[in-house]
C-alpha cells in the first residue's frame, strides 16, 4: 500500500469522528461547560455582572433564607403533584376510552392534542381571559342566574397556583394520552380475549391486566411531565406573572427575576443549580435505564 | 332472550356513555380556542357588555388589524408584524441547520460507530432534558462576548446548539432500524462517507426529516425563555411581543386585541399541526417510546 493511500484510508476512518466533533464541541460547551460556569457563579458574590471572587456557599444560604424561594419551592411541589396526577389520570382515561374502537378517533385525538402545539404564552393569555372574574366564567355563570357563584382563583393569592394547574393540565394531558395510546396499541388483543372468555369484566381487565402492562409508558409520562413541570416558566409568566404578589412564583420564574430583574446573579445561579439537580435526579436514572434496556434488547 | 336483550341494551348504553364522555372532554378542550376566536372578532363594547363565550353580534376584524399593525409593544406601536418577521427569520435557519446537523450526527452514531459513540450519544441526550435556567447566565455572557447579544443571529446560535440534541435523537433512533447491509453494500461499491449519506441514507429518511422539522419549528417558534432573556425591543421574537401586549396595564384593557394577537402567534404552529399532526405526534413521543 502506498503512503498516500494509507493516509487517505486513515483519513476515511477518522472522517466520521471529525464530522461529529463540532456538534460534540458545541454541546460540551453550551451544556456542560455552561453548567459548570453557572455553578462557579453560584459561589461568587456576583450581582449585576459576574465577578469571580469565592464566597463559598453564601448565595445558597441567602437563597434558602429568601421567603420568595420557599414559596417557589412549595408551589413547585403543589403544582407538580397536581399537574402530574391530573394529566396522567386524564390522559390514561382518554387513551382507554379512545381505544374502544371509537368512530372519529383521529379527529378526537387531534382535538385533545392541539394545545400541545401552542406556545405556553398563548395558553396563558387565553386562560387568563377565561378565568378573569369580571368578564370570564364567573360572569357568565352569574348572568345565568347563579349569582353567588365565585371563580376568582386567579386574583386570590391562596388559589392562584391552581389556575396554573388548570391551564397546564389542559395543555399537556393530550401528550400523556398520546403516549398511553401508543402503549395500548402495543397490548396484545388475545390477552383481553382470553380474560373475557374467563368471564372477567372490562374494568377488571383494565385494572388487573392492561394498566400494569402500561408501566413503561407510565414511567415515560411521569418523567417527561415532571420535566415540563420543573421548567414551566412561560405559562406562569403569561397567566399570573408569578402573582398576585408572589403567590405563583416557581423556581424557574424566581431564577429569571433574581438574575435579570433584581441584580442578584449569584442567588439566581444558585437557584438554577438547585433546579438542575432536581431535574438530573429524575432524568439521569431514567435515561440510564432507557439506554441500557435498548442495548440489551 | 330477555337477558340477551338487556345485555345488548347495556352494551349500547355503555358505548353511549363513552361517546358522551369523549365529546364532553373534546368540547372543554376546544373552548379556549373558541373563546379566543370569538373574542378577537368582537368590538370592545360587546366584550365589556356581553358574555365571553357567546357568538359576536357584530363581527369585526378591527382587533386583528390592530394586533397586526397598531398595538403597542413597549413604546413602539408597530403591532406584531415586525416580531412575526423576526420569528420567521429566527425559525427558518434554526430549523434547517439543526435538522441537517442532526441527520449527519444520527448517521455517524449508527452507521459509522466508533469507540465511545454511545457515550457521545448519552452526552447529547442529556441536553434534551436540560433546564435552560442552568445555562442562561453563561449563554448571555457568551453572546455578549461574541457580539451577538440581542440579535436574531444570536438566537439562531442558541436554538441550533440545544436543538442538535433533539434532532440527533430523532435521526439516531430512526437510522438504528435501517439495515446495515444498505451502507455495507454501498461501501463495497466504493461509495464514501458523504456519498452514502446523500444517495443511500437521505432518500430513506423523508419521514424523520419531516418529524424533526416540525418539532424544531414548534419548539423554536414557541420559545419564550431564550427570547426574553437574550433580546429586547425590536429584535424580540413574537412570543415576547405577545406577552408585552397582553401585560399592558394602562387604559381600558383591549381583550379583543389580546386574543387576536394570541391567535396570530398561534396560527403558524396550529397550521403545521393541522397539516402534519401525525408527524407532530411522532416527534412528541420520540423521547418516550423506544425507537
Amino acid at each position: 500500500m502506498s503512503a498516500s493511500k494509507r493516509m487517505s484510508s486513515r483519513l476515511a476512518s477518522w472522517l466520521p469522528r471529525l464530522v461529529v466533533a463540532p456538534s460534540l464541541l458545541i454541546v460540551v460547551i453550551t451544556v456542560y461547560l455552561f453548567i459548570l460556569w453557572t455553578g462557579l457563579i453560584s459561589v461568587t458574590s456576583s450581582k449585576f455582572v459576574p465577578v469571580y471572587d469565592f464566597v463559598g456557599l453564601e448565595q445558597y444560604v441567602r437563597l434558602w433564607a429568601t421567603p420568595r424561594w420557599h414559596t417557589a419551592v412549595a408551589n413547585l411541589f403543589i403544582f407538580s403533584a397536581l399537574f402530574l396526577a391530573l394529566s396522567t389520570a386524564l390522559g390514561l382515561l382518554l387513551a382507554i376510552l379512545l381505544d374502544q374502537n371509537i368512530r372519529a378517533e383521529g379527529a378526537l385525538r387531534a382535538v385533545y392534542l392541539y394545545p400541545m402545539a401552542l406556545s405556553f404564552i398563548v395558553t396563558g393569555t387565553a386562560w387568563k381571559w377565561i378565568m378573569n372574574p369580571g368578564l370570564g366564567i364567573q360572569k357568565v355563570v352569574n348572568d345565568l342566574g347563579w349569582e353567588t357563584f365565585r371563580f376568582d382563583w386567579i386574583t386570590d393569592p391562596r388559589m392562584a397556583i391552581y389556575t396554573v394547574v388548570i391551564a397546564g393540565v389542559w395543555q399537556s394531558s393530550g401528550f400523556a394520552m398520546a403516549i398511553f395510546l401508543a402503549g395500548l396499541r402495543g397490548v396484545d388483543n388475545s390477552v383481553i380475549k382470553a380474560a373475557q372468555i374467563e368471564g372477567a369484566s372490562l374494568p377488571l381487565i383494565y385494572r388487573q391486566i392492561i394498566i400494569p402492562m402500561l408501566r413503561p409508558a407510565m414511567l415515560s409520562v411521569i418523567v417527561l411531565l415532571s420535566y415540563i413541570a420543573i421548567k414551566s416558566f412561560d405559562l406562569v409568566l403569561a397567566l399570573t406573572n408569578a402573582g398576585p404578589g408572589a403567590a405563583t412564583e416557581l423556581p424557574s420564574t424566581f431564577m429569571f427575576a433574581a438574575t435579570f430583574r433584581r441584580n442578584q446573579m449569584g442567588v439566581g445561579a444558585a437557584s438554577a443549580v438547585m433546579m438542575l439537580m432536581t431535574v438530573a435526579a429524575i432524568i439521569v436514572p431514567y435515561l440510564y435505564s432507557e439506554l441500557r434496556e435498548r442495548d440489551n434488547g | 332472550m330477555a337477558e340477551a336483550l338487556s345485555q345488548s341494551g347495556k352494551a349500547r348504553l355503555g358505548r353511549l356513555a363513552i361517546y358522551a364522555c369523549l365529546l364532553a372532554v373534546a368540547l372543554v378542550y376546544l373552548m379556549p380556542l373558541w373563546v379566543m376566536v370569538v373574542t378577537s372578532l368582537k368590538p370592545l363594547d360587546e366584550i365589556y357588555g356581553g358574555s365571553f363565550i357567546g357568538l359576536p353580534q357584530t363581527v369585526t376584524l378591527d382587533a386583528w388589524r390592530a394586533a397586526w399593525s397598531q398595538a403597542c409593544i413597549g413604546t413602539e406601536c408597530t403591532g406584531l408584524k415586525p416580531y412575526f418577521v423576526n420569528s420567521l427569520l429566527m425559525v427558518i435557519p434554526s430549523v434547517i441547520l439543526s435538522t441537517g446537523i442532526g441527520a449527519i450526527n444520527g448517521y455517524i452514531l449508527t452507521k459509522w460507530k466508533f469507540p465511545g459513540a454511545n457515550f457521545v450519544f448519552g452526552l447529547l441526550l442529556f441536553g434534551c432534558f436540560l433546564p435552560y435556567q442552568a445555562v442562561l447566565i453563561p449563554m448571555a455572557r457568551t453572546l455578549g462576548i461574541l457580539g451577538l447579544a440581542g440579535s436574531i443571529p444570536g438566537l439562531i446560535c442558541v436554538h441550533v446548539s440545544y436543538g442538535i440534541c433533539f434532532t440527533t435523537l430523532f435521526f439516531r433512533n430512526y437510522f438504528v432500524s435501517l439495515p446495515d447491509e444498505l451502507t455495507k453494500a454501498a461501501m463495497v461499491d466504493g461509495a464514501g462517507f458523504f456519498r452514502i449519506f446523500w444517495s443511500v441514507i437521505l432518500p430513506t429518511s423523508i419521514p424523520i426529516i419531516v418529524v424533526s422539522c416540525i418539532w424544531q419549528f414548534t419548539q423554536i417558534w414557541n420559545d419564550f425563555l431564550f427570547g426574553v432573556s437574550f433580546t429586547s425591543g425590536a429584535s424580540s421574537p413574537i412570543t415576547v411581543a405577545l406577552n408585552n401586549i397582553v401585560n399592558v396595564t394602562t387604559g381600558r384593557k383591549q381583550y379583543n386585541v389580546d386574543m387576536a394577537a394570541a391567535m396570530i402567534a398561534a396560527i403558524p404552529t396550529l397550521f403545521v399541526y393541522v397539516v402534519a399532526g401525525r408527524y407532530f405526534v411522532r416527534g412528541l413521543t420520540a423521547g418516550a417510546v423506544k425507537g
